[in-house]
This record gives C-alpha cells, structure tokens and sequence, in this order.
C-alpha cells in the first residue's frame, strides 16, 4: 500500500539541495574557438583542444566568465577577486581529456539568494533559496549506445562518440540546503527553477531551453522526522527536463524515501535517474563510494581575477529581475493575474512589452500576440519567436487599425503575409491591394443587392428581429472581399431598412 | 661544412657560398652515415626537409628578405607537434599518430624559414635522464656509444653533438635540456616559464614543462631562442612581454662588474671531482673577466628533487589521461564484445612503459583525496619556498651559477634499475623548474678522470634571459681561447657505416 503525500509530509520534513547547469548561449566553447550551435553533423564542431589531441592547451572565453559575473551578481552572490579553474579526473570515453575542466575550492561567485513566492494555503508566501556557489565548467561530449534494449550503454552493441558538445561552456549553480519549505518543497524547488530560468533569460546568457538540456537540474532530496535536527540519507535526482518534472520528481522521491524509512530500511545514497512516463525514478550509479575527483589547480590555465570596475559595470547594466518587471508591467497595463500567467506561459510578455514600448495599446498587442499569432505558431509547431514577424509589424497593424484603414479581419490577412515572408505590412498592404471599403456609395450597392437576394431575411429585420442582421452583414462583406468595416456596414444596413437610431 | 656554427652557415648562405639545399642534404647525409650509431633519430624527413631548403633558397634568390636562421637546418624534439609528420613522444601509445597541426613552436621555425631535418629521440613522453625510457631504443652519446647521452632530450642533444644538425629543439621539465647539453658537449637553454609558447608541446607536467633551444654555441642558441620566443594567445601561460634581447647579450659577452653568485648546496659532496675542477676553472675564467664571484645560499633546494616528484608525476597522471585509444593512438583489445574499458586498459598497459606508469601511479596516488594536503599541497608549499630562495639569492647577486649536473655521462644500463640514483642526475637543474625561472648550460670542459664533458649552469631571475646569454658568452669566449678549439673538436670521430 503506498503512502499518500499526506502521510509523508504528517511525519518527515524534506531538505532539498538543488544543481542547476544551464549551457552559456556563447558562439564558442568554453576552452577554444569551436561553434556552440545545437544540432551539427557529429564532430563537425571540433578541434584540436576540444579533441584533446595532445600538446593542445585551452583559453579561457572572455565572454563565458562575463556571463558567469553577470549571473552570480543576479543572484546576489559575491564575485571572488581570484578564482581558479580545476582538474575533475574521471575517465569516460566522452570526455575527451579524462579530465573536466571546472571549479572545485574557488569559485568565481559565492554566497547568493533567490527570492521565490508561491501560493500557499495561506496566500502567497515568499522562500529564500540560499545560493552556495556558481561556478564554471565544460560539458562532455555525448554518446550514442547502439543496439541493446534500453540505449544504455550496457547490452549495446556498439558506441558512437560525438564531440561537438564537449567543451560548451556550462554554468552550475548549486544552492545551499534547503530546509524549512514542509509540504511545499515540490512547489517551492519548481518556483526556484522557474525563477532561474526567467533570471538568465532576462540576463540573455543561455537559451535556457530545458527540453534541449540548456538548462537540467538536479535535485537532492533527503527527509527527516519533523522536529530532527541531523539530515537524512539524500538522493540525487537527475534527468528532469521540465519544470513540472522538478515537482514530480521531488514529491516522488519524498514518497519513496517515506516507504524506505518506515519500513525501517536505509536510504541508498545514489543517483537516480527521473522517468517522464511514470514519474518515478530509477537507480543510477551509487554514491555510497564516494568518487574520488583528484581534484587539482588547472596548470594550463591563469587564475580567473576579474577588475572590480568591470564588475561594476556588469553589475550596473544589470536587468531589472524579472518578477519585480513583471510586476510592473502588470500594473502599468492593468491585466488581471489571468491574462499576465497566460502571457508568461505562452513566452509572449516580451514581445508584447517591445510592441507596446512602439507605441501600440497593451490589450490589442496582448490580443495579436496571444491570439491570432499564437494560433499560427502552434499551427506550425514553431516557437512564436521563430516566426518572421516582429513586435514593429504588430506595432504598426495596431496603428493601422486604429486609423481605421484596416480592420481585424484585414489585419489578420497583413499578419499571415508577414508571417509567410512576403514583407512588411505596408508591402502586404500594397502588394495584396488590401484596403478598408469606407465609401458609403460602394457600401449601400452592396447593402441593396444583398438585400435583393435575400428578401425574407431583410424583411425580418425591418419587422425589428435584429439578430438576423448578422447574416447579411455577413453576404456583404463577402460582397465587398472583407474589406469594409463591418461596423459601418451594420450602421447603413439597420438605416437601410428602418431600424437605425 | 656540418662541423660550422648555425652563425657561420648563416654567413655563408647570405654570401652565396652556400645554399639552403646543399647545407640540408650535407646533414641528411650525416644523419645517413652515422645515426645508425647514434640513434638521435625518431623520423628523418628527408623529402620536406629538402622541399623547405629549396623553397627558402628560392625566396633568398628573388631577394625577400628572410629572417636570421632561415635556411639552416634544425632536429625537433619528438614531443614537438608538426602536423603531418609522426610524433611520438618516444612512446608506443602514440605509434603512427601523424598530428594535424602544427606547434606554436613549430609554426615559428617555418615562418622563419627554419628547416627541420626530422624528430629526435627522447626518454618517453620526456619522463628520464638517459634517454633509455624511449619505447624505440636509447641514444648513444658521441663522446662515448656506450654512454647515455642525457635526458630527456638526449636525441636533440646527441644530434648536435654527432654534427647531424647545427641547431635543435629541446623541452626541459626538470633539466631535460640542460643535462643533456651538459653530458654532450653543447649549449642548451631553459628560457623563463612562459617565454616559449607550450601549445602543441606533448605535455608531461604542464606547470613545469618548458621549450628552448639547443646549439653547439652560445650565440646559436640566442638567434634560436628569439626565433621561437614570444606571446601566443593559443598558450594562456606565455608572457605577454617583449623578448629579451638575447642576441645581443650573446655577441656582447660583457660581464665587468656582474655579480655571480654560486650555490653553496649546489656542489661539493656528491659531485664527481672532474666536475668540481671544471666548474672551479670557469669561475676563474669569469672572474678574469671581470666578474665578482660570491657565495649564496639556497637552504630549501634539498627538498626540491622530493617536490618535483610529487608535484611532476600529480601533473603527468591527469595529462596523460587523453591517452585511451578512442581518438587516436594505439589502440589493444578492440574485439568484438570488448567494453572501452576494457580497450582503454589494454592500451595503456600495452602502450605505456615503466617509467611512464611508474609516475602515473605516483601522482594518482599524491593526488587522491586524504593525500592531496600531505602530498600535492606540501610540494607546492615547498615549490614557493624554492622560488623565496632564489628571491633571497638574486638580491645579492645578478645569475646564480652551478655544475649543471653531478657526474659526466654514465654508461648505458647502469642507472636503469635504480630510479633513484637516476633522479638525482637532476638534483642541480630542478629548482630552476620550480621556480619557473630560466637556466642555461654550457661546456666547461673535460673531466680529467674520464675525458668526459662537463656541464656549467647559469640561473638568471624571471624574465631576465638575456643575462644567461652575457655570462655564457663570457665563459665560452674565455674556454675557447684557453682550448684553441671548440670542445667538440676533442669529441672521437664516428666511424658510422
């Protein structure tokens, strides 16, 4: 009989420890100058460093140590005037080196916090995340298990190796522990994640992509008796690759760790790999052994020591974080919370910030983005800023429509050509001959010919039944290729047969 | 023509009494005739290196203006990437391996039209002092074929002193140029950490590894040394500074009011006698000239041959790490079922030798945690202690001077069970490499007892090569006019085939 959620949380408090790396959006590797770009033919980005053929040295990337700076001042970390680069021994054959290059004793960021809020049973409630360190290090390459049932390396036939990856930059950042968040642990290391994932987006670092492995996390799960003060035996989760699976992930491992302990069996201290499918996990490599990393200076490398100006300087550029912009964004436009969870969970808010920062009214950009031009990105199944259209063109769609020489209707027709590449709106205008039919003269013919097709119908309306003055505004904006204003239309149509104010 | 200085040739090319070609196909064939013997040779690139004299003679035809060396011929250290041809590091594991890029160090040489004869042999992946630990049999020193030439470059030095090249490419982690220099007769510099780019140089212990250049004289060594010297961006630890003006400390050779101070731990007991007489004579030699001698301490260098085994073989097991036979290199075991584990132990047990191996296991274990303070932590403690010692002395003094190494060249053989005895060969050349500063080694003569030649170490501070170059200018002049000839005409003529 499995224990429910409830029991577990009625008798142990967990503590969480969450590791987030996130892959930097650099053009190049960590350590040389190889292209970072997602989806390369296999060992097409690769070179003598990256190869670790011998007699090749890395270089650090300017631009990787600027972003890990920017990071670590974003979650209120101290940057380390000195740190160093170490040596992580491990042999794996998609490690080119038998060594990663990473930090072990000195990091380059320490001691920060993140502020999360979460909905509880008694409102929203904030959860300060203590932050240990951020750190600097290389990804491996990737191997391919061919054969065999599971695509794991054992019972495969064969191994393929592709480097490309080896040597992207990753950042890890490793919280302190977590205790304290009862019930709402789950709720609360989704919110830390979420948190991080808009922070580097904000800060633009990292396409922080979890499903591409951008950004993957792993949480550390330990419980105790509630009211214990020494940690328990602690589990690492890997492999979650969305944020929902960091909740279900953790509420998972709670409930196992909960079996284990009452049945009076130890917890294994081991990693474990997260299924999507069940949402359970599975055991990994033990840990019980603890691994020994042999870690050491990096000889091949000077100390990281960045000027305290430039410091300054990245800490001044700073973005505003992004729940305090959001925040303030909703109040300026005045969206109920619906809508604003509605924009974030379709990745829209900044488009739609960059439309209205153009000029256009934050309801109707809210409204193209979140609608019409949603509806076409889901259609293709493309992520909306995929698209070719851009918060100028929605912009000026908005202005147009507001000077009356679009309507809604024609608006959407501007914005599947700009979509389809055809150009911007005005070319869309011109080239289509779209344009609104605002001549009464032009209207009534229509209005009249209609009303000559269909006798019963108009007939209806002028005996006052109005609902039926739908269907033939309906034939003349047909009659007039959907470029009349349908407002006007029904104004002239209602007069038309003596039903007007 | 082969037994001329690299300047002399350079004269003669410049004046047309010779050609690039004729200079590379006179060594080729030396190398043809007695290499048999010496065994200098890992690879001999007979087809390019003719193809880069002729191309360098072209270019002094139509009248381009060409660097210092250009046209002279040069060995490189097997450690020493060059892309397309086979480098091995004197070991098995790398059998066949034809690297597709070029070495700093080697880009340098062909930028200034430096042509390179072939690869010289080496104590593998430069772990030894004799040059036997290479997995393709060991160099014979011309002064005696029975005799160790040095190591680890003991080809580089071998080659130059067997008159197969005028000039050579050594690498020195704990003195494997200087000590091969010494027991050959020539003149090898270890430049300052950091003054010649390391990127494509076969890494042993990467803190400590340093490439310089190996001549039959001074001045060679200097037109050398700034051939190869300078910042590489490719190296994130080469000095971002100007180049000492090594050349023309060497054509100077001014050493009135220098202050040369002498290593009290660096002589007396433990140093054959032969060697103590000789470098007794130098001092005088420096002295005539001008120079003072004083007495400086160094009360750390005893424990620096303890912490260079630490911290060389904790460097060696993490560098040489990439050797796992899944993107090249030997590769043993690769039959259906086997696991890359199993493949990489293979190759490794297979592709390493003893020595190699040895240190692996010594610096995993110095590195292993529990270990890492006691070990790794104490040696680099110690390693600042070395280089506070040297703070100490060149405040009193401009170079520090020293034999270069214990004893003259030992037999082949003798040492190859006791590693030991063996390490100590190096206890004199060490320091220089923990405190990352430069040293060079010249001849000072032959040991009366054994007719064999002895090696003087000058140690200059940090990025002050070119004091080196004055005080060894000064004491090759001063040896030279004492000799009437170089050293090297002593040497006994090899019969070869």
């Amino acid at each position: 009989m499995a224990l429910s959620y409830y029991d577990v949380i009625a008798k142990y408090e967990p503590v969480l420890g969450l590791e987030v790396h996130v892959e930097l959006n650099t053009k190049s590797k960590m350590f040389c100058g190889c292209s970072t770009i997602f989806g390369g033919e296999p060992n097409t980005q690769t070179c003598p460093v990256c190869l670790a053929l011998p007699g090749a040295l890395p270089t650090v990337n300017e631009k990787a140590i600027e972003s890990t700076i920017k990071i670590g001042l974003a979650l209120n970390c101290s940057i380390a005037p000195f740190s160093r680069f170490a040596r992580k021994n491990y042999f794996y054959p998609d490690m080119p080196k038998n060594f990663q290059i990473s930090q072990y004793d000195e990091p380059i960021c320490v001691n920060g916090y993140v502020d999360v809020e979460i909905e509880t049973d008694e409102g929203p409630k904030s959860f300060r995340i203590e932050i240990e360190r951020v750190h600097m290090e290389e990804d491996t390459g990737k191997s391919l298990h061919v054969g065999g049932a599971t695509g794991r390396i054992h019972g495969a036939e064969y191994s393929l190796l592709d480097y490309n990856r080896a040597g992207i930059p990753l950042v890890e950042i490793v919280t302190k522990i977590v205790p304290g968040t009862g019930k709402y642990a789950p709720e609360v290391a989704k919110a830390y994640v979420a948190e991080l994932r808009d922070v580097l987006r904000s800060l633009g670092v990292s396409d922080v992509k979890m499903e591409q492995g951008s950004l993957r996390c792993d949480a550390n799960v330990s419980l105790r008796l509630i009211g214990a003060q020494t940690l328990g035996t602690r589990s690492e989760t890997k492999n979650v690759n969305s944020l929902r699976s960091v909740e279900r992930a953790i509420r998972g491992e709670m409930i196992r760790h909960a079996e284990l302990l009452n049945k009076g069996e130890r917890v294994v201290q081991e990693t474990r790999h997260f299924q999507e499918d069940t949402g359970l996990t599975r055991s990994g490599r033990s840990k019980e052994q603890a691994e020994d990393y042999r870690y050491f200076p990096e000889p091949d490398l000077v100390p990281v020591a960045p000027d305290a100006t430039w410091i300054e300087t990245l800490r001044a550029g700073l973005p505003e974080r992004p729940s305090i912009h959001r925040k303030r964004l909703q109040e300026a436009w005045g969206v109920p919370d619906k809508e604003m969870a509605a924009m974030i969970n379709a990745d829209v808010l900044n488009i739609v910030e960059a439309t209205v920062n153009l000029g256009a009214d934050p309801t109707k950009a809210r409204s193209w983005w979140l609608g019409e031009i949603s509806r076409i990105a889901n259609d293709k199944d493309v992520a909306i800023t995929d698209l070719t259209i851009r918060p100028s063109d929605v912009a000026e769609i908005v202005a147009l429509v507001n000077a009356g020489e679009l309507t809604d209707k024609l608006a959407r027709q501007v914005i599947e050509g700009v979509i389809a590449g055809e150009g911007g709106p005005a070319v869309i205008i011109a080239a289509r001959g779209i344009k609104v039919v605002n001549d009464d003269g032009a209207l009534m013919a229509a209005i009249e010919k209609v009303c000559a097709e269909q006798p019963e119908t108009a007939e209806k309306i002028r005996n006052g039944h109005l609902p039926a003055a739908g269907a033939l505004i309906g034939a003349v904006m047909k009659e007039t290729k959907g470029q009349a204003d349908a407002a006007r239309v029904r104004t002239l149509l209602l007069t038309h047969l003596g039903q007007g104010e | 023509m082969i037994h001329l200085s690299a300047a002399q040739m350079v004269a003669k090319l410049a004046n047309g009494e010779t050609t690039s070609v004729a200079l590379t196909q006179a060594h080729l064939e030396r190398i043809n005739t007695v290499d048999a013997d010496v065994h200098a040779f890992l690879f001999v690139d007979n087809e390019g290196a003719l193809k880069q004299a002729a191309e360098v003679d072209a270019k002094r035809a139509a009248g381009e203006k060409l660097a210092p060396l250009a046209g002279v011929p040069l060995a490189l250290k097997d450690v020493m990437t060059q892309k397309g041809i086979p480098t091995t590091a004197g070991s098995k594991i790398l059998e066949g391996w034809r690297p597709p890029y070029d070495s700093t160090v080697v880009a340098k040489l062909k930028a200034n039209n430096i042509v390179i004869l072939g690869k010289t042999n080496m104590d593998e992946f430069a772990m030894g002092s004799s040059t036997e630990n290479s997995a393709y049999g060991p160099t014979h020193n011309p002064w005696d074929l029975t005799r160790i030439p040095g190591g680890s470059g003991g080809g580089s030095s071998a080659a130059l002193a067997a008159f197969e090249a005028p000039l050579a490419i050594g690498t020195d982690t704990g003195g494997s140029i200087r000590q091969p220099a010494a027991v050959t007769g020539t003149v090898g510099v270890k430049p300052t950490y950091g003054a010649v780019s390391r990127y494509g140089l076969i890494a042993f212990s990467s803190s400590l590894d340093q490439a310089g250049p190996c001549a039959r004289t001074v001045l060679d060594a200097a037109l050398l040394h700034e051939a190869i010297a300078g910042h590489d961006p490719k190296d994130s630890t080469s000095i971002n500074a100007p180049v000492p003006q090594v050349v023309a400390a060497a054509k100077s050779g001014d050493v009135k009011g220098m202050k040369i101070g002498v290593v009290k731990e660096l002589n007396g007991d433990g140093y054959q006698s032969g060697v103590r007489t000789r470098f007794e004579e130098s001092l005088e030699l420096l002295a005539a000239a001008g120079a003072e001698i004083v007495e400086v301490s160094a009360p750390n260098f005893e424990y620096a041959l303890a912490a260079y085994y630490l911290i060389a073989p904790s460097e060696c097991s993490s560098n040489l790490a990439r050797f796992d036979a899944m993107r090249y290199g030997l590769r043993i075991g690769d039959v259906d079922g086997a696991s890359a584990e199993s493949v990489m132990n293979l190759t490794r047990e297979i592709g390493f030798g003893r020595e190699v191996k040895r240190r692996i296991i010594l610096g995993t274990y110095a590195l292993s945690s529990g270990y890492y303070d006691a070990y790794y932590g104490s040696a680099q403690k110690v390693r600042t202690l070395i280089t506070q010692d040297f703070n100490r002395a060149f405040e009193k003094c401009d170079v520090m001077v020293s034999p270069t190494c214990p004893t003259t060249a030992f037999k082949i053989g003798e040492k190859s069970n006791d590693p030991i005895a063996m390490y100590l060969n190096d206890i004199a050349t060490i320091p220089v490499n923990m405190a990352g500063i430069g040293g060079m080694s010249l001849p000072a003569g032959l040991a009366p007892e054994d007719g064999l030649p002895v090696g003087f170490q000058i140690m200059a501070p940090a990025m002050q090569d070119q004091r080196m170059y004055l005080v060894g200018a000064a004491l090759e002049a001063a040896l030279l006019t004492k000799w009437g000839a170089p050293l090297l005409s002593q040497a006994p003529a090899l019969a070869g085939k």
